[in-house]
Parts: structure tokens; sequence; C-alpha cells
């Protein structure tokens, strides 16, 4: 039986494929990181179209699970798995750098890369991979991992900003590990950092506040 | 499409709640809520990031579920919904990218609806039958407190009045804090208050002086409440005394249900209006529910209040003003819509 992958991400911008038996038959991708929600509906709708799959003739989900953003990721990995959940499909967590590692290795197996997210407060999320195995999957030996830019260097090594996914590569990938057997990531988005919430010490005084405000 | 009575899967996540709801026509069929609650509670309030991972992690499971409840095969659903606002926005868009990617995968239209006026259309599914417009709806919870003229559920929706500051809800979650109560406040601020004396302390009614009504004649505002509820106990613990925390609570919780229920009856008497229906998890206040009733009663209004179940930010809600579309006609959304953290009740399906 043939292996019908959608692939979704949404790590950065918005891309989506259509990868049957390793080969891409539509895809679509946009870099804006503002409209992820807006845009997931049509894109997911035309790739389908284009290449000429019924929803119910797909096998599998893959979903770029990050590292990224997350307000945007979030909205990719929910419509993979809600796609997923509809049309009775495998869902097929990943990491999105191995994406990038794999567009980079495809055409360099033997080289070194280093795929870098950039985290904000000077900090960035680097995965760094050593070429591609035997059944052409990237060998990650480090990452993801958050650190600050220039804490993972590696002489020799070539480095790619992760500011487009594509999820063509990704749906590429995920063939290649069904085919060679390899597990996915569980079901969490890589936030790779807790959510920004400062634990309050109670409520703070209002009688103080008041007189400060007065003169 | 059936437009009898469709069969209809509704998805809300604009706050705390991962909601689906599968009705048909307005026959209930599941309700499944997946609350973040407990994870907000060391914060003290709903924490906008903690609330939108918490809804990925909950839709899959909140999916299976409603669907096995409700007894029904996905490929025979009519449609799907989801809230598209107004609430939290990387909470809504949880459901918006789940909402488009599942209406896809099954090959079903779509349609984005207005999470204010779904509690209105919540009421279609209760027990004692179709509600008679127009009417007025007091939706009160921990993100919106609102006063809505409703002529007519799925066309014409007006916004009276809102909160200009903090929902209903959170002052009841600040309040707490202040009294060393955990959250959320509603349900323990109630408790205390029980044994109180609502009369012991006269906290200020917001936005009801004279020159406020004239702008804000239905709006509300609970930060002022909240202050000088924290002010007087700040005071009396300075000077060393004991915080009477039962009849501050029972003193604090009137005030709130004083404003909000004189403002609603005002209403509904200023555009002649003899109906009331009340919704948000804040209904679940059983002295709100009381001091409706009365007032209600005395000025001639009939109120209705829907199962609780059904009060709190849930998807059959969603999935029955959906219904209601359908039912009416309506076209599916396009697949281009957003979430809206600040969607306009005017907005009730949105293109
Ligand atoms: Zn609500």
């Amino acid at each position: 039986m043939s292996n019908v992958i959608l692939s979704i991400d949404t790590s950065a911008g918005t891309s989506i494929a259509v990868v049957k038996d390793g080969t891409v038959l539509s895809s679509r991708s946009t870099p804006d990181t503002m409209r992820h929600a807006e845009i997931i509906g049509s894109f997911i709708h035309e790739v389908l179209s284009e290449a000429g799959i019924a929803s119910s003739e797909v096998t599998h989900v893959a979903a770029g699970m990050g590292p990224g953003p997350f307000t945007g990721l979030r909205v990719g990995i929910a419509a993979a798995d809600a796609f997923a959940f509809g049309a009775g499909a495998i869902l097929l967590p990943m990491n999105s750098h191995d994406a990038i590692a794999l567009e980079f290795l495809d055409t360099d197996p033997e080289n070194n890369v280093a795929v870098t997210t950039d985290a904000r407060r000077k900090e960035e999320y680097v995965s760094f991979y050593t070429g591609l195995d035997d059944q052409g999957c990237p060998i990650r030996a480090h990452g993801p991992a958050i650190q600050k830019p220039g804490e993972y260097i590696v002489t020799d090594s070539a480095y790619v900003q992760a500011t487009e996914v594509p999820a063509s590569w990704l749906g590429v990938l995920a063939e290649r590990m069904l085919v060679a057997g390899r597990a996915f990531l569980p079901f969490e988005a890589l936030y790779l950092r807790s959510p920004d919430v400062t634990m309050s010490n109670g409520p703070k005084r209002v009688v103080q506040e008041m007189r400060g405000g007065q003169k | 499409m059936n437009r009898d009575a469709p069969l209809v899967l509704g998805i809300e996540t604009s706050c705390d709640e991962t909601g689906i709801g599968i009705v048909r026509g307005r026959e209930l069929l599941a309700n499944v809520i997946a609350s973040s609650m407990d994870e907000h509670a060391r914060y003290g309030g709903v924490v906008p990031e903690v609330a939108a991972r918490a809804h990925l992690e909950a839709l899959r499971p909140a999916l299976t579920e409603a669907v096995a409840t409700a007894g029904i095969r996905l490929e025979d659903l009519d449609a799907v919904a989801v809230t598209s606002g107004p609430g939290l926005s990387g909470a809504l868009m949880v459901g918006v990218g789940a909402a488009k990617a599942l209406a896809l995968s099954l090959d079903k239209p779509l349609y984005a609806v207005n999470h204010l006026v779904g509690h209105v259309g919540a009421d279609v599914l209760g027990e004692e039958g179709p509600l008679e417009y127009p009417t007025i709806a007091l939706l009160v919870s921990g993100g919106h407190t609102s006063l809505l003229l409703v002529r007519d559920l799925t066309s014409d929706v007006e916004l009276l009045g809102e909160t200009i500051d903090d929902a209903a809800g959170e002052a009841f979650d600040k309040v707490a804090r202040i009294l060393g109560l955990p959250y959320p406040g509603g349900p323990q601020i109630d408790r205390v208050a029980a044994e109180g004396d609502p009369k012991a302390i006269r906290f200020p009614r917001g936005l009801t002086l004279p020159k406020d009504m004239e702008k804000h004649r239905y709006d509300f505002s609970f930060s002022g409440l909240k202050t000088a509820v924290a002010r007087w106990v700040e005071v009396r613990r300075d000077a060393g005394e004991e915080i009477p925390i039962a009849d501050v609570a029972a003193s604090f919780r009137e005030a709130v249900i004083d404003v909000l229920t004189s403002k609603t009856i005002a209403a509904c008497k200023d555009y002649g209006v003899p109906r009331l229906l009340l919704g948000g998890g804040v209904v679940a206040n059983a002295r709100l529910r009381e001091v409706a009733q009365q007032r209600a009663d005395s000025a001639g209004v009939e109120l209705r209040i829907p199962a609780f179940s059904l009060c709190t930010d849930n998807g059959a809600m969603i999935a029955a003003l959906a219904s209601e579309l359908i039912m009416e006609g309506a076209e599916p959304s396009s697949l281009n819509f957003g979430a809206d953290s600040t969607l306009p009740v005017t907005d009730i399906h949105v293109h």
C-alpha cells in the first residue's frame, strides 16, 4: 500500500505538502509568521486538490512539532492532529529542524550542518547534524537545545537559519523514516521554554499605591 | 447537507476550557469540556500561554470522547463549527486551526461563529422549548461581562454594555486572593459568604452614579470595587484587627450582584423586553441566580438559565448556534477567517 503523507509545518511560516511514496506531489509555503490560522485551511485544500488526493486517501499526517514560536507553531500541530483524527490517518510528530537538515544534506550527505531558530531574548534553538545515514535520514548529534548564540560551535559546520521550514522535505523525511522503521516524536510541541509567567507573591497593596499616587 | 436537523460538531477554545460539543438540530448529543483551570490556580488567574498549551493537548481526547458519547460516525456530520472570537487569541487559534483541518479531512462545511452569541445559543438546547425574541442576555464569566439585546439569535444581536475594566469573574478571583482564598474565587467567595452579612459593609456599586449612568447606563466596572475591598481589608489588617472574612465576602458579592442585576433589569424595562437569559460561568453563583429571579419576578420578566454545563464555555453552544444558522440557510464560512480576539457581537457568523 502507498504512503500518502500530508505534511504540515508552522514552526516558522506556514508550509504544507503532499508526499506520496517519497515523491512531492504538491506544496504551498509562505514565510508570513503572522497569519498561520488564516492561511492554513486554504493551503491544505490547495495541496490536496493539486495532488488529486482525496482527504480519505491520506494515510499519514506529518507534523512539525517545532522548535518555533509558540502561537504559530500550535496552529499547525492542532491542524495536523485534527486532520489525522478526521481522516483516520496516523499522526507523525517530527522535529522541524530535521526537514531543513535533510534539504541541506540531500545534495551533500557528508557535510555537517547546524540548524538554528531565533528564540529571542538573545537565545537560539540549535540542532546539529553530521550527515545522512544509510536510509537517507539526517543524523542528529545534538539538540534541539536552547542556548546563547555561539555557545555550540562546530568548526567546519554550515549554519542554516530555520526561517522557512519546507513541509515538502518534512514529508520526504517522514516517508524515509516510515520505510526505515524509525520512531517518531511523542505528541509534545517543542516549546523548549516554560510559559512566560511570573509567580505573584500575593495581592499588591493598594493603600500604599493610593498614597504613592497622591501629592 | 441536512438543513432540517443538522448534525454539527462544535469546537470552543476561547479561554481555559477546551469544549467539544455535538448537536443534531436542537438536540444535545455530547458536551465534553476539558478545563485547564487547575493549571492556572498557582498563578491566581488564567495565563493565556498555559491555556493555549492545554488546548493543544486536550483537543484529541475531547474529540474522541465527544464522538463516542454522541454515538455518531464522523462521516455523518453535516458541518463543523468553531469559535472565531472573542477570546484569547493564542487559545482561539488552536481551535481555528483544528476546525479547518477537521472540516477538510471530512469534506464538510465549516461555520465560524461568535463566542458570546454562542452563550445565548446554548439556550436552544434546553428542554423549555425555543427562546422567544427579543430577549436581554447577561453573560458573566471570568473572561467577559456583557449585556446583550438579542432581537434574533442568528441575525440581530446588539451589545448594550460590557465591563470597562475587569470581568465579574476576574473580580471574584482577585477578591478571593485578597481574602487568602484559593483560585477560582467564585465558588470560594460563595462558600464563605454563606455565613456572612451582605449588608455588613457598603462597598461601591461601579458606574451607578447619575453622572456615570448617562454615559455608561449598561456598562460595568469592578476594578474600583476590588480596590475598595482591598483597602478596607488592609486598613484593618494594619491595625491588627481580625478580618470578618464572611462579611467581606458577602458584602462584596452583594455589590457585584446588585450592579449586574439592577442594570440588567433596567435594560429589560427600558427596551420593553420581558425576557432575560443568563449565561457564563458566574451563573454558578447561587446568590446571583436568586437575586436575578427575585428582581425578574417583580419586574414581570421571564428568566431563563440554561443548565450549568451549557453556561460555562463549551462546544455544544457553538454547535447549537451553527445549527441554527444552517437551519436558516446560512452559507459556510470561507477557509480564510482567523482568530479575532475582539470580535464584536454583531458578527454572529464570520465569513
Ligand atoms: Zn464565555
